[in-house]
């Protein structure tokens, strides 16, 4: 059992709000998953810049001057902002490519990148990791969050949803996937690597590289349908929107609203108590086997 | 009069307990439920005459294991709503989620709207009445009792069923495995008017098809092996 939230905005009115409502809407599914608890939000952008979100264990030591460093060697300018265990870096985007691959081989664990994407996940209960991070104090257009009780791997860091696997795109799941090791192989041979033995991981690898290789956000949703085998609701968090879809035994429940002001989606009710004008909402179980998916 | 609990203020073990103290002493009171905001198992194990009002949606398992007692729902129902229910109605004038019904024995389960997968699955004498659609796999393995569907079914209806009768009036997305349309006599015809007037649901029952079991797998029949 996990639990999943998700809120898009249509409103730039309520950006402000994006990580109180979100925040509340994580709590509230505590009890589907008390391990560990992550939130990828898509906030401000600034032009030609790109956001790396990385954690460390030991944040003292490891974020100390890596701003400097980061910027010695891409030879461009390298802003930082620590929150916790994690670190979001900003930079320009034609340098990212080296400054990930720096920031790696320095023994940091890379949460995700892109133009407005951040993701922070950790280990513990979902209302101290919302605490650690601020999240609470975030603005953005969309977000997307889970709340996990492990089945597939260990419950660390890297095993936390969201799982980002190309710039601004993560996903996260409740289910099991059965084929994800068979998966994991096909892509590798494709080029495509994995980080962690998730098998969360292995869903949003296929579905980023399905994106990659031409496929719209809904086409790439489709081929879940045919392509991985399991138990999934899986909620796809993009630079422009959000994307649900459900297997086709639909066994995992999902709940979704609308109202004029915002789409959200949970895997309880419960999560949408505190959501304004929920009483007025449009609510309604998203369809087995049926892609959905909103984007600005 | 009625009796209003604010679930705002007063913790959902409170209330269930309150609620089921009710039942028990069969004085038929009424309640209005304010603020369930999703809670799960509301209103679960009344086992007495009783009329409990519940403003808003709730969560998994609302209104199981009723006895005697009427439920409203005010909003829609998570899944397993008036799960395995011996008697008493449960109204949901919203959407039901899935399983609903599940295992019931007996009494009316009401839905306004919708209900998702597997209505009615292993149902052993409950009637439900969908004012809406079905989902997948409802009435699986179904055994006794009236499942009645004003709107559509999905996929798999009626699989491995036993001698539940199931009326719809949309279309049936497929049938299950030995599930078969039946005839519609004049008892079945009385049987399904008499439920949609309990249900206040508007249709005629000339309007429905019936389907039940072919009562082939009833049995194991090498003949039938590839149905397995």
């Amino acid at each position: 059992m996990c639990g999943i939230v998700g809120l898009f905005l249509k409103k730039d009115e309520l950006r402000p709000q994006l990580g109180d409502l979100l925040t509340d809407m994580l709590i509230t599914m505590t009890d589907r998953g008390p391990d560990s608890a992550g939130i990828a939000i898509y906030g401000d952008e600034a032009e030609g810049s790109v956001k790396i979100t990385v954690q460390s264990d030991t944040p003292e030591t490891a974020f100390a001057d890596l701003d400097a460093a980061v910027c010695a060697v891409v030879d461009a300018p390298v802003t930082i902002r620590v929150l916790d265990t994690h670190a979001v870096l900003t930079l320009p985007e034609t340098v990212e490519k080296a400054a990930v691959a720096f920031l790696e081989e320095r023994g940091l664990r890379i949460m995700g990148s892109g133009a407005s994407m951040e993701i922070y996940k950790e280990v513990g209960l979902p209302k101290d990791v919302a605490r650690r991070f601020g999240l609470r104090e975030m603005g953005g257009s969309h977000g997307i969050g889970h709340t996990r009780m492990a089945t597939e791997s260990a419950v660390t860091t890297m095993g936390a949803h969201p799982f980002s696997t190309a710039d601004d795109q993560c996903l996260v799941h409740n289910g099991s996937l059965s084929n994800h090791n068979q998966m994991r192989r096909k892509l590798a041979k494709k080029g495509v690597f994995t980080r962690s033995e998730n098998d969360t991981e292995v869903g949003a690898a296929y579905i980023s590289s399905r994106i990659a290789e031409g496929a719209s956000l809904g086409e790439a949703l489709e081929g879940t349908l045919t392509d991985i085998d399991g138990f999934f609701t899986f909620v796809m968090g993009t630079r422009n929107g959000f994307g649900v879809v459900r297997d086709p035994i639909a066994c995992k429940p999902a709940v979704m609203a609308e109202t004029d002001d915002y789409v959200a989606f949970a895997s309880e009710y419960r999560a949408f108590a505190d959501l304004p004008g929920i009483e007025a909402a449009r609510v309604w179980e998203p369809e087995p086997a049926t892609v959905y998916f909103w984007e600005r | 009069m009625s009796t209003t609990l604010d679930m705002a203020t007063t913790e959902l073990r409170e209330v269930n307990t309150m609620l089921q103290t009710a039942a028990k002493a069969h004085a038929n009171e009424n309640y209005i439920i304010t603020n369930a905001r999703g809670s799960h198992a509301m209103a679960c194990g009344l086992d007495g005459p009783l009329t409990v009002n519940v403003k808003g949606s709730t969560g998994y398992y609302c209104a199981g294991m009723n006895k005697d007692a009427t439920i409203i729902v005010e909003g829609s129902a998570g899944p397993g709503v008036a799960e395995n229910m011996m008697s008493g109605v449960v109204t949901i004038e919203g959407d039901a989620s899935q399983y609903a019904g599940a295992t019931g024995h007996g009494g009316l389960l009401n839905i306004k709207g919708n209900a998702s997968s597997r209505c009615g699955i292993s149902m052993k004498g409950i009637d439900i009445v969908v004012h809406g659609n079905i989902g997948h796999m409802s009435a699986f393995m179904a055994q006794k009792g009236n499942l009645v569907v004003l709107g559509d079914a999905g996929d798999a209806l009626g699989d491995s069923l036993y001698e539940a009768r199931l009326f719809v009036r949309g279309t049936v997305k497929s049938l299950g495995a030995d599930c078969v349309e039946k005839e519609m006599r004049p008892e079945h015809i009385e049987i399904l008017k008499e439920l949609l007037e309990k249900a206040g649901a508007d249709a005629r029952p000339e309007e429905f098809k019936r389907y039940g079991s072919a009562r082939k797998l009833y049995n194991f029949n090498i003949d039938h092996a590839d149905a397995y």
